[in-house]
C-alpha cells in the first residue's frame, strides 16, 4: 500500500507530522513561561492520526476538529504562524484573538474549527457532509473525536443521523486511553469503540494510531466507501498523548513510566522513519533537512506571535453578527 | 393581499424562499412523515402543525428532510451544513425541545462568527413552536424566547400574526446571521391579510399597531393578539394606548420604545414568559434606565407566575397573561399619580 504514496507525498506527510509536533512541544515550553492564557491541550503522540486521515483530502473536503485542535488544523493546511498568534491572543491570529487554542478554524481550508464541547463536532460534521452530498461533487466531512466524545449523546444521534441520511461522513476516533483523568478502558461501556460504531450500522476499522502508514490505509478505505456514496463510517485510532489533558495536568492518573514508555514505543515520527528508511523510501539528509526547516518556521512563528499586537478593545462587539441593527 | 392563516404564510415563506434559493434545505422530524412506516403515503404529515406541508413533493428528498428524533444532531445538521455554505431550516417540534439541542443553538451556531474573527457565518434558521393555551402541560408550552435572546450570536423573532410570519420568515432564511423564530402554536389558525409576492419584514423594527397617549403596550407574539383585546375594551371606556409589537427581541427596537414611552410617561410590558429574567423584564430595565425621566407611573409587566405550565385548563387559563389582567394593568398605569 505504501508504495501508492510518492516521494513528495512522504516528505510533505513527514514535514507535516513534525510541524504538529515541534509545534506543540514548542508551547509545552513557552507555557511554562506564562506568556500563553487559558487551556491548551497538547496533540503531541497524536501526529500519525491527523496526517495520515488528511493526506487523502482535498481542499473541499471538509473537517470537524475537538478542543486537542491544533494537529488537526496543521494537517488541514492551517497557517501555522496565525495559528500560533491565535494561542498567544493576537490580532494577527487566525481569529482575531478571539477564538483561541479551543477555537482555531479556517473555512477557506474546509477546517471548520477546533471545538470546545466534546462530542459538538460530530452533529456538525453529519451537518457538513449533508452540504457535501447536497452538492454531488463527492466530498466528504471528517469529524475528529477522541474516546471521551463516544461517550456523548450528541455523537450518538450524529452517528445514526449519519447512517439515516446515507451521508458521506467519516467519524474518525483518536483513542488516545483518556477522557480528561479518566480512563477509557472505565468510561467506554463495552471498551470497543469500534463494535459499538459498527453497530449503528457504519462499517468500521480500527488501526495503530501512531502509524501513519497504518492510519494512511485505513482512511483510504473508508474515504473509498464514502466517496462512492455508501455511507458513513468509522475508524477507532489506537494512540497516545505526551502531555496531560490539559497543559498543567498533574497525570495523577497515568502510571509513572507511561508517558516515557509510549514517547519510546509509540512516537510516530521515530515509527515512520524507521519505516521509510527501512523500505528506502527516503533517505535521511532529506528528513533532517525538514527537522532544520519545521524548527525555524516554529521559532519564527513564535517571536512573530510575541511581537504582534492584542486585539483592539473595540474588536470585543464585532464579529458578534453578520448585521445587527 | 390574501386572507391567509399564519400556518400558510409560513409555509408559503419556505416555498418561496427554496425556490428562490437552491441552498435551502428544511429538515426536522416529520417535516414530511412517512419515511419509512407501511402506510407506503411518503408525506404522512408536513410536520404535525402541518407549516411544511408540500415542500416534499415539491424540493424532495434531498432538500426536505425527515430526521430521526435528535434534537441535538438535528440542529448540527443545520449548522454543519450551513457553515458548508447552505441555509438550513431546522424544525424543533416544541420549542421545549431546544433543551436538547441547545449546545449546537449556544455554543455551536451562536459563536462561529466571534470565535473565527469574523471568518464564519452560519445561516441557519430554528424554528420552534412555542407557547402556552393547548394544555400541553409543562414541557410542551414554554415561550423559550428569553433564554434564546440572551445569548448573543442569535437572532430571534417572534410574530404574532400572518403578515409578519411570513415577511419575517422570509427575512429570517435570508439572513447571514443564525436565526431562532418562535411560532406561536396557538396562533397557527389566525388568520390575516398576507402582502402577495417577496415580502420581507426587516428584524429590529418594531410594529406600532395602535396610536395612543395615555399609555404604552410593548408586547410580542401572542401575547398582542391578547394586547389588541384588551385594547377594545380600554378605548370603549376612552383610554388610548400605543400598542407596539416587537416582533423580534433581538435585535430589540430600542428607539420605537423610548419614541413612545416619551410620549406615555406609562408603560405596561406583556410578555408570555414567567417572571424572572423574562423580555418584559429586559425591556423593563431598559426603559428604567434609559428612559427613566420620562416615566410617569412604576412599570408594569404582565407575564406568567414563576411556575412551569400547569395543564388543568382552568389552570392554564389563569396561567397565561389574559386580556383582563392586561386592562387591569393599563389602568393602574393611567390612574397613577
Amino acid at each position: 500500500m505504501t508504495s501508492q504514496q510518492s516521494r513528495d507525498q512522504l516528505l510533505g506527510a513527514y514535514r507535516q507530522m513534525k510541524m504538529i509536533r515541534e509545534f506543540e512541544e514548542r508551547l509545552h515550553k513557552e507555557i511554562m513561561t506564562g506568556e500563553i492564557a487559558g487551556f491548551t491541550h497538547l496533540y503531541s503522540g497524536q501526529e500519525a492520526v491527523a496526517v495520515g486521515v488528511c493526506a487523502h483530502l482535498e481542499a473541499d473536503d471538509l473537517i470537524v476538529s475537538t478542543h486537542r485542535g491544533h494537529g488537526h488544523c496543521i494537517a488541514k493546511g492551517c497557517d501555522v504562524k496565525g495559528m500560533m498568534a491565535e494561542i498567544y491572543g493576537r490580532s494577527t491570529g487566525l481569529g482575531k484573538g478571539k477564538g483561541g487554542s479551543m477555537h482555531i478554524a479556517d473555512f477557506q481550508k474546509g477546517m471548520l474549527g477546533a471545538n470546545g464541547i466534546v462530542g459538538a463536532g460530530g452533529p456538525l460534521a453529519v451537518g457538513a457532509a449533508l452540504s457535501a452530498k447536497l452538492d454531488g461533487k463527492g466530498c466528504v466531512a471528517v469529524s475528529f473525536g477522541g474516546d471521551g466524545s463516544v461517550n456523548q449523546g450528541a455523537v450518538f444521534e450524529a452517528m445514526n443521523m449519519a447512517v439515516v441520511l446515507k451521508l458521506p461522513a467519516i467519524f474518525v476516533i483518536e483513542n488516545n486511553g483518556y477522557s480528561e483523568h479518566t480512563g477509557a478502558d472505565y468510561a467506554v461501556g463495552s471498551k470497543d469503540i469500534a463494535g459499538r460504531s459498527a453497530a449503528f450500522g457504519m462499517k468500521s476499522i480500527k488501526a495503530d494510531g501512531s502509524d501513519y502508514f497504518a492510519v494512511y490505509d485505513a482512511m483510504g478505505e473508508l474515504l473509498d466507501h464514502a466517496r462512492a456514496g455508501k455511507g458513513p463510517c468509522v475508524a477507532e485510532f489506537e494512540t497516545t498523548r505526551f502531555f496531560g489533558h490539559f497543559e498543567g495536568d498533574p497525570q495523577k492518573y497515568r502510571a509513572k513510566d507511561e508517558v516515557k514508555r509510549h514517547r519510546e514505543e509509540m512516537d510516530s515520527l521515530k515509527i515512520f522513519r524507521a519505516h521509510v528508511l527501512n523500505d528506502r523510501l527516503l533517505d535521511e539528509t532529506a528528513l533532517d533537512a525538514i527537522d532544520a526547516d519545521v524548527l525555524s518556521l516554529i521559532e519564527e512563528a513564535v517571536s512573530e506571535a510575541r511581537a504582534a499586537p492584542p486585539p483592539q478593545l473595540s474588536e470585543i462587539t464585532t464579529d458578534v453578527y453578520v448585521s445587527y441593527p | 393581499m390574501a386572507i391567509k392563516s399564519y400556518r400558510d404564510a409560513l409555509n408559503e415563506a419556505m416555498h418561496r424562499e427554496m425556490e428562490r434559493d437552491a441552498r435551502v434545505f428544511v429538515c426536522g422530524e416529520d417535516v414530511s412523515g412517512g419515511a419509512g412506516g407501511t402506510s407506503g403515503e411518503r408525506e404522512a404529515s408536513g410536520g404535525i402543525f402541518g407549516v411544511t406541508a408540500g415542500l416534499l413533493p415539491r424540493f424532495g428528498e434531498g432538500r426536505v428532510i425527515d430526521t430521526p428524533i435528535s434534537e441535538n444532531a438535528i440542529v448540527g445538521l443545520a449548522v454543519g451544513a450551513s457553515l458548508a455554505g447552505k441555509r438550513g431550516i431546522a424544525e424543533i417540534m416544541f420549542a421545549d425541545f431546544l433543551g436538547l439541542a441547545l449546545d449546537q443553538t449556544m455554543n455551536q451556531a451562536a459563536k462561529f462568527r466571534y470565535m473565527s474573527g469574523g471568518k464564519a457565518t452560519c445561516p441557519v434558521v430554528i424554528r420552534a413552536p412555542y407557547g402556552a393555551g393547548m394544555n400541553m402541560a409543562a414541557q410542551h408550552s414554554q415561550t423559550m424566547y428569553q433564554i434564546i435572546t440572551s445569548v448573543p450570536g442569535l437572532k430571534v423573532a417572534m410574530p404574532s400574526n400572518p403578515a409578519d410570519a411570513k415577511g419575517l420568515l422570509a427575512t429570517a432564511i435570508r439572513d447571514d446571521d443564525p436565526v431562532v423564530f418562535f411560532e406561536h402554536k396557538a396562533l397557527y389558525g389566525r388568520k390575516g391579510e398576507v402582502p402577495d409576492g417577496d415580502y420581507l419584514v426587516p428584524f429590529g423594527k418594531a410594529a406600532i399597531l395602535n396610536a395612543g397617549d395615555d399609555a404604552t403596550i410593548i408586547s410580542m407574539g401572542r401575547m398582542v393578539v391578547f394586547a389588541e383585546k384588551a385594547l377594545e375594551g380600554l378605548k370603549a371606556s376612552g383610554v388610548n394606548c400605543d400598542l407596539i409589537d416587537i416582533r423580534t427581541s433581538s435585535p430589540l427596537d430600542e428607539d420605537a420604545i423610548l419614541d413612545s414611552v416619551e410620549k406615555t410617561g406609562r408603560v405596561v410590558i406583556v410578555d408570555e414568559c414567567p417572571p424572572r429574567c423574562s423580555v418584559a423584564a429586559d425591556i423593563g430595565a431598559f426603559i428604567a434606565s434609559k428612559g427613566f425621566s420620562s416615566l410617569r407611573a412604576p412599570l408594569e409587566l404582565v407575564t406568567a407566575p414563576h411556575a412551569p405550565t400547569p395543564f388543568a385548563k382552568e389552570l392554564e387559563r389563569a396561567y397565561v397573561p389574559s386580556p383582563a389582567q392586561i386592562d387591569a394593568a393599563v389602568r393602574r398605569v393611567v390612574s397613577y399619580r
